[in-house]
């Protein structure tokens, strides 16, 4: 108790902690959790209904889709003021930057379009049609190759990023919605919300090596929806956000057994991971509240209010 | 000098604690009934989604590790129950006749009387959180440390509780109806099994119900305790409690009071 009560005083001077950032799609706005005292510590405004989110690699710009507005924001996390809009194509939902800091790679929705964008001419470079109703973007480490997963089509298609055309596409499970790339860039993860599964694909042969249910006791089969992913800081885990379910699953990376489930708030989406690696942070869409798990126990310790529907999640470290 | 006190404090502790130990069968019986509540019930009554949050709690929590403290609070209830209804069969055999001219005030004798029971509570208190951390609820050291004189006080003051009953009921026979008219709505009229803003959505009645049951408050002192957190108006009124119930006990066994009523 006195423990505590000391860190927080010690916390409570403006020293500055990491953050995470958590857009609210129904309040437009998006939220600044302190990673130290597990609180909000700023919401500022965004266009409207903002989704996918992710900061520049020297967290200088944040990127918000701000899928109404038909735009990607690019708001200063210093100030919190929009420094200025990127052509995104239409209804933006998801987007990925490459390695290279540069290229964001932007679903649209409703156009089955991928658009990709130079961040710094603030030009369209390219347009890419894909299935209908594009979500999941995930790119390989090396930016070799983005992957945009495709609602409706149920594929996951590859794009080369040199070339900017599709060199494959892969049938998953209904409804899939996030990709995911493994650190060393060898395997690929896709999620499939009403299939309610994930497969892993090998992304030399680009062929199926896995797949993933789930199974939680008193929760019906129709609810267990997988979202997001995340791996764990040392690649050995995976986390899988199960939306209505209100469940996180702990997957091994290398066996694709499930380990556990963590429950955390309803209808679960997206999830970052502190910068000093030690806790995952998900967020809750109907409870509007974000869920803090400390990564060493896998125990949830938290569960923090923020806006209406929270729905993508960046960490950033201390400025 | 004190001595003697202390004498007749062990032998009165060591005497129910033997007579409980001796009865194997009371001893499965007082741990079966919450663990399947805990096992059975809690598991299949909204077990996976999780409760929206309340104090104590920083997140969401299965329905299994919201009632365990209102199952210790039910095992220390039914065993303040049970004492007294040793109570009661101490008076028919005798025993308690006995008991009660030991040269030593009484309200003493019945305070030996109600650590006796307390700490045969506490020993079925104990075997259940272990049977329940075995089965997966999370637990911590330093939670069941700070619960123990939660658990101490709660279980004094529904031994208090038995104590005062049978200080009023003469027959083994009258008790088990006694036991049912106080442990039932005790059990069900208060946060073990749902929590406060649950019953008031309902009804307005049954949540003021809750309110001043004071299993309630053993409950809530339980429940903070094992997260390592006072809720000090929990505190007070349980305390209170006791007080009321053993003051109103020990009136009770005036021996003046006795052969009037008798």
């Amino acid at each position: 108790m006195i423990r505590t009560l000391l860190l927080c005083t010690a916390l409570s001077l403006p020293a500055a902690a990491d953050e995470i950032w958590v857009t609210n799609e129904m309040d437009d706005t998006v939220s600044v959790i302190d990673v130290t005292t597990l609180e909000v510590k700023a919401t500022y405004p965004t266009g409207e209904r903002p989704r996918g989110v992710t900061f520049s690699r020297d967290f200088k710009r944040l990127y918000i889709c701000a899928s109404d507005s038909d735009a990607v924001q690019v708001m200063d996390p210093d100030t919190g003021d929009i420094l200025h809009e990127l052509p995104s194509g239409e209804d933006p939902e998801q987007f990925v930057i490459a390695p290279d800091d540069r290229l964001l790679y932007i679903a649209n929705e409703d156009d089955a379009i991928t658009t990709v964008v130079d961040t710094e001419t603030r030009k369209v470079v390219a347009q890419i049609d894909v299935g209908v109703e594009p979500e999941g973007m995930g790119i390989s480490p090396d930016g070799t190759l983005q992957v945009t997963t495709s609602e409706t089509t149920n594929m996951a298609h590859w794009i080369d990023t040199t070339t900017h055309k599709i060199v494959a596409n892969s049938l998953v499970d209904s409804r899939p919605r996030h990709a995911e790339f493994s650190p060393d860039g060898q395997v690929l993860w896709v999620s499939s919300e009403i299939g309610g599964t994930v497969t892993v694909f090998d992304v030399e042969t680009k062929a199926e090596v896995g797949k993933i249910r789930f199974e939680i006791p008193n929760i019906r089969a129709e609810k267990l929806q997988p979202v997001g992913m995340k791996f764990s800081p040392d690649a050995t885990k995976v986390f899988v956000a199960l939306g209505p379910a209100n469940h996180i699953a702990v997957v091994d990376a290398q066996s694709y057994a499930v380990e556990r489930y963590i429950l955390v708030g309803r209808r679960v989406w997206h999830m970052a991971i502190s910068p000093d690696q030690t806790k995952l942070f998900t967020t809750n869409g109907v409870s509007g509240d974000v869920t803090v798990i400390d990564l060493a126990t896998l125990e949830p310790i938290k569960s923090i209010k923020v806006g209406r529907f929270p729905w993508g999640a960046a960490a950033r470290p201390t400025p | 000098m004190l001595a003697h006190p202390a004498r007749a404090v062990g032998a009165i502790v060591t005497r129910e604690l033997r007579r409980y130990l001796s009865q194997r069968a009371r001893f499965l019986a007082a741990l079966v009934r919450p663990l399947i509540w805990l096992l059975v019930f809690a598991a299949g009554f909204r077990a996976a989604l999780g409760l929206s949050i309340i104090a104590p709690y920083q997140t969401y929590i299965t329905y299994e590790t919201y009632i365990l403290p209102g199952l210790c609070g039910m095992i220390l209830l039914f065993s303040g129950m049970q004492s007294s209804l040793s109570l009661v069969h101490d008076r028919e055999s005798g025993a308690m006749r006995l008991l009660l001219t030991a040269p030593l005030p009484r309200w003493f004798l019945l305070g030996a009387k109600l650590l006796a029971g307390a700490v045969v509570g506490l020993v079925q208190v104990a075997a259940f959180l272990l049977i329940a951390a075995l089965y997966g609820i999370k637990l911590t050291w330093i939670g069941v440390i700070s619960a123990l004189p939660a658990l101490i006080l709660c279980a004094l003051m529904l031994c208090a509780l038995g104590l005062l009953l049978s200080a009023r009921v003469r027959q083994l026979e009258n008790f088990a109806g006694v036991m049912n008219f106080v442990i039932f709505p005790m059990f069900f009229l208060s946060t073990a099994l749902y929590p406060l803003w649950k019953m008031q959505e309902s009804s307005e009645f049954l949540a003021w119900l809750c309110r001043v049951n004071p299993f309630t408050h053993a409950v809530e002192l339980i429940r903070f305790a094992l997260y390592g957190q006072l809720n000090l108006p929990a505190l007070g009124w349980t305390v209170l409690a006791l007080i009321v119930f053993f003051g109103l006990a020990v009136w009770g066994y005036e021996p003046a009071r006795s052969r009037v009523s008798r």
